[in-house]
């Protein structure tokens, strides 16, 4: 029984989760501005990790905890590069 | 599935409940970024999906890992301290080189720069911190 | 030059190599060994060290920021999924009294992990700070919000 609720939940909660990244993706495409399309890639990086730890509670392994860990490393590290090059025009100053 | 079958009624409700509800904030986050008309209200949409919806999967990823296991399982407080850390400064970073950019190009409905520009006014800072009581 | 320069830092460290590794005493040596050469690393930086003077406060600081969240969370599901556009956002800008850099980044961490306000800009000469409001109600309950529910705890905590 209960194998069953969570199959069902965590199914239906993937699928959300993928149609928010689709919404997501959406704007990333649409823009209108540089700043809009790299909120929505930080916006993507946060919902892959929360895919990963879904997929985790369904097959009841640890090696997708620790792929969102580093998806939320590379998303933080590549959005703040972003962010300073739409504000300076450069990277590194 | 065979831990899911093991697992007592209520665990797995609690569990259901919270992964579901976490999807539905970051689709409601996903729905407010679309239909918001400005960069500034788009800049607090995404921060649903990183507070509670994040909190909610967070939370019962480390319920299930728990009753499975049969013993505390907490590191998924880790991923829950990075995203309430890290969404945040990326945020702010964005906001700064938004209002940057707008200002540099000096669309209406900006408030205006603060920073009364340094480089001139450098030295009547200094005598302004002179004579200041 | 002291042996452990920021031992907070260094049990959260440790803290930290434990959870992602299990609790044993092989991984609590290592973990233990090598947040102290990130400890020392990071005391080659040199970074602003943080002065807490009241330590109680901060579990209240917490329980009012996870409330803030959740209340605030509510409030914007709501105004996303309302058909009316009834609703007015802008800038908001507050007179900070507190100049304590990790108080500073804390509060900012704050404002902006709830959702409906974000910090935009900070000017740390005059301490005016730029907020971005979802739904601006009148700007004067946002400016007491900042000044008196947050800014007067971390100025209790940290000066």
């Amino acid at each position: 029984m209960s194998g069953v609720i969570l199959y069902w939940s965590i199914l239906s909660a993937q699928f959300i989760l993928v149609l928010t990244m689709a919404l997501v993706l959406y704007r990333v495409f649409r823009g209108p501005r540089a700043q809009d399309r790299v909120l929505g890639l930080d916006t993507l990086y946060v919902t892959a990790m929360l895919i990963l730890l879904t997929f985790g509670i369904e097959t009841g392994r640890d090696v997708y905890f620790e792929a969102a860990l580093i998806i939320g490393l590379l998303g933080f590290v590549s959005t703040a590069a972003l962010a300073k090059f739409i504000m300076r025009g450069e990277v590194i100053e | 599935m065979t831990a899911a079958e093991d697992m007592p009624l209520w665990a797995a409700i609690i569990v259901s409940a919270l992964v579901v509800i976490g999807a539905l904030l970051a689709l409601v986050g996903a729905i407010g970024f679309l239909r918001f008309r400005t960069f500034y209200e788009r800049l607090h949409a995404p921060a649903i999906a990183a507070s509670w919806g994040a909190g909610a999967i967070v939370i019962a990823s480390m319920l299930y890992f728990t009753v499975s296991g049969g013993r505390p399982v907490v590191h998924e407080l880790l991923i829950g301290l990075f995203i309430t850390l890290t969404t945040p400064v990326t945020a702010m970073l964005l906001g700064r080189a938004a209002l940057h950019r707008d200002r540099a190009e000096g669309n209406a409905g900006i408030p205006s720069d603060p920073i009364p520009y340094p480089v001139l006014d450098d030295k009547a800072k200094g005598d302004s911190r002179n004579t200041a009581p | 030059m002291t042996v452990l320069p920021y031992p907070l830092l260094w049990f959260c460290l440790t803290v930290m190599w434990l959870l992602l590794n299990g609790l044993t005493l092989g991984h609590t040596l290592l973990g233990a060994i090598v947040s102290l050469f990130a400890c020392w690393s990071m005391a080659s930086l040199r970074p602003v060290k943080p002065h807490i003077h009241r330590w109680y406060l901060l579990p209240k600081l917490f329980g009012i920021f996870l409330y803030d969240i959740l209340r605030s969370n509510i409030s914007l599901v709501r105004i996303i999924l309302s058909k009316t556009g009834e609703r007015r956002s802008g800038f908001v800008t507050v007179m900070l009294e507190l100049r304590d850099p990790s108080a500073l980044s804390m509060l900012a961490v704050i404002v902006t992990a709830t959702p409906g306000s974000a910090w935009i800009e900070y000017e740390s000469r005059s301490g005016k700070l730029l907020l971005h409001v979802l739904d601006l109600v009148d700007e004067e309950s946002w400016q007491d919000l900042i000044k008196n529910r947050y800014e007067k705890l971390l100025m209790e905590i940290f000066e």
